[in-house]
């Protein structure tokens, strides 16, 4: 203890911020981890985003024009690797390490050194993940759910992607015990668990999922891993092993993963409405306890993904009660923000309407997921056009919708300056109609039979394909602004005030905008007024 | 005012587009499920028509009051906040109402997929094997067996820079060489499974998809209603060609069944008493540039220049132009190795004969090398 007090003292009188490359790579500060977080997941938002853009240029009309369908097979592997692992992931825990010690009146993380290793895994791994594009046998094209047989027909490539998944895994369990760290330990005097902010909560809660489901994960992969090189049969039926098992394994993480990648999303909506409806949150305990509902309740429906698998009646049963029971706390969350928005006083900054149509977009995405919990109409749908409409509804409009509403909400707090509004507005309003031009027609394309994961299709799918492509090309241009919004607002603008937005409660407001290296070398004395209101 | 101006542009540059495009391909604009030819199929698109509307009328009440507030309580009309933040009969009353829902749901639900694990009492039986990347049926009862792969001319047009005007094609990618053919009104009992990867057998008119898992064998039932022809496609990604390989059900009275499996069987007895006489260079290279396409082309590709790193060129390598070389390629055709599948059970001697004679000999692998098929029964 004297040690931290003597360090405490030194660091008193001045900000003692360290310059040049080096405060990069070997920072152990939580707002520049953050912002490399944040910066890495934007360019692996494009790098994904291109390769959506080669999906879509391929399907603009039937006929192959541009890839040959084993590079096509790549494109949509990778898009989903990148998109979920480089892209969701890092932006969710940039803003957790920009926000939850200032939310919770922390200097800093818990475990700061580790905080800059489960940073710098994440390039390594993508490194390492990418190189497969040069490979002879090409990048991964199983899909990036990796399900053998398939699989483990890649060839150089192979044992790049499996410890490409085991760095992420790493980088991904580091995050969240730093996090677990962080709130269990550093809170401000007063800073009871029910006075957490929702962001903070659904982080706590995610990072449990991350640590109970990324160990499985990894272990399914070793699992392939040794049935390719070290002749294991856990999943070949040739030598008495099983290839659905590792759906059930590889499911038993990525249902809770896809509640890994939404969670932090509810919790950034959760700050936002009710900062701009100029209204308490509704039900804040309901929604703790709807979160938590949703994350336990995550462990038992992993195998809606697997439907068509063939499982015995009584399984296929207690999946789809399982599956359909998520509506409850998933309702109860949307109806709470429709409550906050209800008799408020509301202003429609561009946090509010990412967050708005968040609620909107998110819901639709919720309703075609119930759907599909239908088991016997998921028979129809499973594998279609309608489930790849179903997971990008919920995961663009959803979950990256959140996260862009999160940094327009809280940039003026990083960089002192308010972003231009004008600008933000038109990024938002060309995301929202290129979104849905984008992704509505899918599920008329799924319905009307056009499978997921094909090159090339039957002439009558043309039209929507050519709708969704166009949507899609408009989207991906749509995101330059926000790059624009971003480096404008690093730059220069307008002052921001230390509470930035009129409706805005917490500590993190009450920190000067932007905020000393270290979060609050004193801790702040939480009471009633000063928490989530 | 930008954005009415900007929306109304990108408006009319889409209608433009899609004007200049539905001009030269079938306008179809397909928006909803197929309502099928079987029992099953029908149940599951009255379940998905109740879902959609159930859905639908839920997301209108809560969209509607979201809006309605969004337009009424805001700030520049002067809306002062309440400061309420909860309301326990609120909270309970939104817990209990969508319970109920989704059990109305659960329900309808629960009856169709009991009557879809029905699968005893079939008249009779269809074995679908999927390999990559073309589907087996094997008809159990009837005692007839055959491959179907895409249709030829579909084959192809698909192929880049082939320059075929896909509308010239009938039924591009879902269309095969040899449908399978059902009898109506038959409880048609279908097993699947796969030799390879996993793969999904799927036609859409027959209300559900299953997956074909090597190893493992799945069953569903059929009762098809009406005599027609349906299409579908395999629906688990397995490999390259996972988008063509389609599935062509023609469903027929059973006087015409009984009909068609008799013509099969003496089809099959004629290939088979022919098959063991030799042939000249000719017969041999014209059925086998004829299998070839069929059968290899999809990863040696049509010159037989196969792709670097993934697998491996036929013209100009060692297997198929020294002598030394010829057992081995016999052996590879017949066995396999590595990702090559054995083809030893999918084809007669005669067919590998021609296959080998052909790859031999074309592309400048001019070896002069005559297959018969007596040389191949001597490899088995």
């Amino acid at each position: 203890m004297s040690e931290a007090v003597i360090h405490n003292g030194h660091h008193d009188h001045h900000d003692h911020k360290p310059y040049g490359i080096g405060r990069w790579l070997f920072s152990t500060n939580h707002k520049d981890i953050g912002t490399m977080y944040l910066v890495f997941a934007l360019i692996m938002f494009f790098v994904g985003g291109a390769m959506a853009m080669v999906i879509r240029a391929e399907l603009f009309q039937p006929g192959l024009q541009f890839v040959n369908p084993l590079f096509f097979n790549s494109m949509t592997t990778i898009h989903a690797l990148v998109m979920i692992f480089g892209a969701v992931m890092p932006a969710g825990v940039g803003l957790a390490n920009w926000m939850i010690p200032m939310m919770i009146g922390s200097p800093d993380m818990a475990l700061p050194r580790l905080n800059n290793m489960s940073f710098w895994i994440l390039p390594f791994a993508f490194t390492l993940l990418l190189s497969t594009f040069f490979m002879p046998g090409g990048a991964p094209a199983g899909g990036w759910t990796m399900y053998p047989p398939l699989v483990l027909q890649l060839g150089d490539g192979f044992p790049f992607l499996i410890f490409a998944i085991h760095f992420l895994g790493i980088s991904s369990i580091l995050g969240a015990i730093n996090i677990i760290a962080t709130v269990f330990n550093m809170r401000a005097p007063g800073m009871t668990f029910m006075k957490l902010p929702l962001f903070v909560w659904t982080w706590i809660i995610t990072a449990f999922l991350l640590i109970a489901t990324m160990p499985v994960l990894a272990g399914s992969v070793t699992m392939l891993l040794t049935d390719k090189f070290f002749g294991t049969s856990f999943f070949s039926a040739a030598g008495g092993g099983d290839p659905v098992m590792f759906q059930h394994v590889f499911w038993f993480f990525g249902h809770p993963e896809v509640y890994i990648l939404i969670l932090p999303a509810f919790g950034i909506v959760s700050q936002i409405i009710p900062a701009f409806a100029r209204k308490p949150l509704f039900g804040y305990e309901s929604m703790v306890y709807a979160t938590a509902s949703i994350a336990f309740l995550s462990f038992f429906v992993w195998a809606h993904h697997m439907f068509t698998v063939g499982m015995p009646l009584t399984g296929e049963l207690f999946f789809m009660y399982a599956t359909m029971s998520i509506a409850v706390p998933t309702g109860v969350k949307i109806f709470n923000w429709v409550a906050t928005m209800w008799k408020g006083s509301m202003t429609f900054e561009t946090p509010m309407l990412f967050a708005v149509s968040f609620v909107v977009l998110f819901s639709i995405g919720g309703f075609t997921g119930l759907m599909m919990g239908i088991t016997p109409v998921d028979f129809q749908y499973h594998d279609t056009y309608f489930i790849v409409a179903h997971f990008h509804y919920v995961l663009v409009p959803g979950a990256i919708f959140a996260l862009m509403a999160g940094v327009y909400f809280w940039l003026p707090k990083w960089t002192g300056h308010m972003y231009d509004e004008r600008l933000g507005k038109i990024h938002f309003w060309l995301s929202a109609i290129f979104v849905n031009m984008l992704f509505f027609p899918q599920h008329f394309l799924g319905l009307a039979g056009m499978p997921r994961r094909i090159p090339d299709y039957n002439v009558q799918f043309t039209e929507w394909n050519m709708v969704s492509s166009i949507g899609g090309f408009a989207f991906g241009l749509s995101q330059l602004i926000l790059v624009w919004v971003v480096i404008k607002c690093v730059r220069g603008g307008q002052k921001a005030t230390d509470q930035v937005w009129e409706g805005a409660h917490g500590l993190e407001w009450t920190l000067p905008s932007p905020p000393p290296f270290h979060s609050f070398t004193t801790p702040p004395q939480v009471t009633d007024a000063t928490a989530h209101s | 005012m930008f954005f009415k101006k900007l929306k109304e542009c990108l408006t009319g540059i889409t209608a433009l587009w899609l004007m200049a495009w539905t001009g030269a391909v079938h306008a179809e604009w397909g928006l909803n499920l197929t309502r099928g030819v079987t029992p099953i199929s029908h149940e599951v698109y009255d379940l998905h028509m109740l879902i959609l509307w159930v859905v639908t009328i839920i997301g209108i009440g809560v969209f509607s009051v979201m809006f309605w507030s969004i337009l009424h309580h805001r700030k520049s009309k002067g809306a002062v906040s309440a400061k309420f933040h909860h309301s326990t009969t609120a909270e309970i009353v939104w817990t209990i109402i969508p319970i109920l829902i989704l059990v109305g749901m659960a329900i309808p639900a629960t009856k169709t997929l009991i009557k879809m694990e029905q699968t005893g009492d079939a008249d009779m039986t269809i074995k679908v094997t999927g390999y990559q990347w073309k589907w087996k049926y094997d008809y159990m009862d009837d005692g007839l067996s055959f491959f179907s792969v895409l249709a030829q001319d579909s084959n192809d047009a698909r192929q880049p820079g082939s320059n075929i005007d896909l509308n010239s094609i009938d039924h591009y990618l879902l269309d095969v060489d040899q449908p399978i053919v059902l009898p109506i009104n038959k409880k048609i009992r279908i097993l699947t499974t796969a030799n390879d990867v996993i793969h999904a057998w799927w036609v859409p008119a027959l209300g559900w998809k299953r997956d074909a898992i090597p190893g493992f064998i799945n069953d569903n039932w059929i009762i098809i209603e009406e005599p027609g022809t349906y299409r579908g496609q395999c629906a688990e990604l397995c490999g390259k060609d996972h988008g063509f390989m389609p599935i062509v059900v023609k469903a027929v009275p059973e006087e015409e069944y009984v009909a068609w499996v008799k013509k099969m069987k003496m089809a099959k007895a004629a290939a088979a008493a022919s098959g063991d006489r030799d042939f000249s260079k000719d017969e041999l290279m014209a059925s086998g540039k004829e299998l070839y396409s069929k059968n290899c082309a999809v990863c040696h590709m049509a010159e037989g220049q196969g792709i670097p790193g993934t697998f491996p060129a036929l013209a100009g390598s060692a297997i198929a132009t020294t002598p030394e070389g010829l057992p081995d390629h016999i052996d590879r055709i017949l066995h396999g190795k590595n990702l090559m599948p054995p083809f030893g059970e999918q084809l007669s001697d005669a067919d590998i004969a021609a296959v080998v004679t052909y790859e031999r000999n074309a592309w400048g692998n001019d070896t002069g090398d005559v297959v018969q098929p007596k040389d191949i029964k001597a490899a088995r």
